[in-house]
């Protein structure tokens, strides 16, 4: 038997196979992650180069020519003439860039919070775990507001707009790691009284090889499930502070940037600005939300 | 109790001093003050003498602690950009974002406990069935758009609401009221929903959980058994029973009301303090941004205590020794 077969037998595929909320949510995921990825090849047009566009071609109805040119697009275009579904690809690449680099930064700061204050408890522990519940008393999109306004304070205003988004992936990761922190340290604590991590400490390791190398591969599996769900918050939380404008500048648009734009056109009838956009944004929170559920139950059912 | 109390009340005095290091560090570190307040014809000797005035040439602990004065006197310094005194323009939008925030509360707290009773008690009726499953999609849409939403069927489609601002407000004095104009109540009707409504699927789903689980424990069967009225078995037995639980909850969503009002704020132009932070942000306004961060702070640490002590009140059965022997 293939390890290929074999895995397609495993308990987590047969699972897979028989969740069809799972097989749904897992190919739109696939769909979307490789329209941001692929982008430069899929997307028909670019739009931050200038010279593809035509101002002409400004506020085309979804699938109709335009008026003066005759050009058709999809999704429609902007007031700038820019296609709606290039602009989305191109968002949306901007948008779980900054996600999973959040989450990425939140699961290795909490991981690493939450191991040190599991496995040598005492002051530390306390201390670590007071910052943490300091910080869940206010909800993440504030203390991200806030870190993000801080940060903005320390760039250099001519950099501003080129920091934002690495200022955007700091301010969400450093809202987000608590969660990461806490589980971390609860499962280490319980790993710590196990034999295996005795007999390591007995072995003569160092306190460090013994977390890296023993502890953290036992407690991989709730950080994974915690690191999808966060992800679609992540998301949620770079468009919604994106849409408030204290996120990702127009020059790099994520997704929220461009229902903030698509918002003034509301009025003046041109939908589908604001409408793909928003429904792309659904989708890809619904759907990395819904695989996460899955993962959740698969992996750990006692796990709430 | 007494104990348990003033430790209580000792945490969140600690917790409102770790956030008055951070907002006065903010202050302190992110940009230099003197340079902002002067202007470009500046020279070595005023740098000096304004920095000896407003005392940057003391230690950090001293600076920290004159901060704190100045705090509770609710003294926060001149905002960058408007030029004018913080506490000034705090206490002049203060009143439309606790409108709005009490407002949706109010809906959420009344449409969360009367629905999460509801699908309780018809579990597995159709309109239940419908109630949960909108409740869904209506945690996964993201605050903005749902305001959006809102915006486009009721001013853009129907227009019969206004899709930003407060209305005609009429001053009480010292507070600026919409409530008593037919145009402030009728703004308030949007953003009151898009704010109300992710914090009322979460009680509702709460209620229903916690409702759930009393309707089978013995009690409610023997309350049955007696021939009590339906009416006072759901409502006095069981109902009262689920209220721990929702109060905490409840309690805490009620601060994030007033955090998640700056979404709300912003999507319809709202003149509260929550658009008022986001412009700060966008400035880099470190005053505005300090003050409203100690404002939040305080509110949340009040309504985290409140919360607290109230379980007292509710719940006869931790009254006694039993709780402050435990710890």
């Amino acid at each position: 038997m293939t390890a290929l077969a074999q895995a397609w037998r495993s308990d987590f595929m047969w699972s897979f196979r028989h969740s069809p909320v799972a097989v749904v949510s897992f190919f739109m995921v696939l769909v979307l992650v490789s329209g941001a990825v692929f982008a430069p090849l899929v997307a028909p047009h670019n739009p931050f180069d200038p010279a593809s566009l035509n101002l002409m071609n400004g506020f085309s109805q979804p699938m109709q020519p335009n008026a003066f040119t005759g050009d058709v697009f999809w999704l429609g275009t902007d007031d700038q003439g820019r296609d709606v579904f290039s602009t989305i690809l191109y968002g949306m690449r901007i948008s779980l860039f900054v996600g999973f680099c959040a989450v990425l930064f939140a699961m290795v700061l909490g991981v690493t919070l939450g191991l040190i204050a599991g496995y040598s408890g005492g002051m530390v522990s306390t201390v670590i775990m007071r910052i943490a519940d300091v910080q869940l008393t206010f909800p993440a999109i504030l203390v991200a507001m806030l870190i993000f306004g801080i940060a903005k304070g320390f760039t250099p205003v001519h950099l501003r707009d080129q920091m934002a988004i690495w200022v955007l992936i700091l301010a969400i990761g450093l809202s987000d790691w608590v969660q990461f922190a806490r589980v971390v340290r609860g499962a280490t604590m319980v790993e710590k009284r196990k034999e295996y991590v005795q007999a390591a400490h007995l072995n003569g390791r160092k306190a460090v090889g013994i977390m890296i190398r023993h502890i953290l591969p036992n407690v991989v599996g709730p950080v994974l499930v915690i690191a999808t769900i966060s992800l679609a918050l992540a998301i949620i939380a770079e468009a919604t502070l994106s849409f408030l404008g204290v996120g990702a500048p127009p020059t790099q648009p994520s997704l929220g940037t461009l229902i903030r734009i698509g918002q003034g056109f509301l009025f003046s009838g041109e939908w589908w600005i604001l409408f793909f956009p928003a429904v792309t944004l659904l989708a890809l929170a619904l759907s990395v939300n819904l695989l996460g559920d899955w993962l959740r139950d698969v992996l750990n059912p006692r796990l709430r | 109790m007494l104990a348990f109390t003033i430790r209580r009340v000792f945490q969140s005095f600690v917790v409102l001093l770790v956030v008055g290091l951070v907002a006065f560090s903010m202050f302190r570190f992110v940009g230099d003050p003197i340079e902002n307040m002067l202007g470009q014809e500046r020279t070595g000797a005023d740098i000096e003498r304004l920095r000896t005035q407003l005392g940057l040439d003391q230690p950090f602990p001293v600076q920290y602690l004159r901060f704190l004065e100045g705090a509770v006197q609710g003294n926060f310094g001149v905002s960058y950009r408007q030029g004018r005194p913080v506490a000034e323009i705090i206490g002049e939008r203060l009143p439309a974002t606790l409108e709005l925030a009490g407002v949706s509360a109010v809906l959420a707290i009344f449409f969360g406990l009367v629905l999460g009773v509801f699908t309780a008690i018809r579990r597995d009726g159709w309109a239940a069935n419908t109630i949960m499953t909108l409740s869904l999609v209506g945690v996964s849409l993201p605050t903005f758009l749902i305001g959006i939403l809102l915006i486009y069927v009721f001013a853009v489609e129907l227009n019969v609401l206004p899709s930003f601002g407060r209305g005609e407000v009429i001053d009480l004095g010292w507070w600026r009221t919409g409530f008593l104009t037919e145009s402030g109540l009728k703004a308030l009707i949007l953003p009151s929903i898009t704010l109300g409504l992710y914090q009322m699927t979460l009680i509702m789903r709460l209620v229903r959980s916690e409702m759930l689980e009393v309707l089978r424990q013995d009690y409610i069967r023997f309350a049955r058994a007696r021939g009590l009225k339906e009416k006072s078995v759901l409502f006095r037995h069981a109902l009262k029973n689920t209220l721990v639980p929702v109060i905490t909850v409840t309690g805490l969503q009620l601060g994030a009301i007033i955090a998640f009002a700056i979404i709300t704020e912003t999507v319809f132009q709202w003149p509260g303090v929550g658009l008022l932070f986001i412009n700060a942000i966008q400035f880099v306004d470190i005053p505005v941004m300090a003050a409203y961060l100690m404002l939040i702070s305080v509110l949340f640490v009040a309504i985290n205590l409140v919360v607290d002590l109230l379980y007292f009140v509710i719940d006869p059965r931790l009254r006694g020794d039993r709780v402050t022997a435990k710890g």
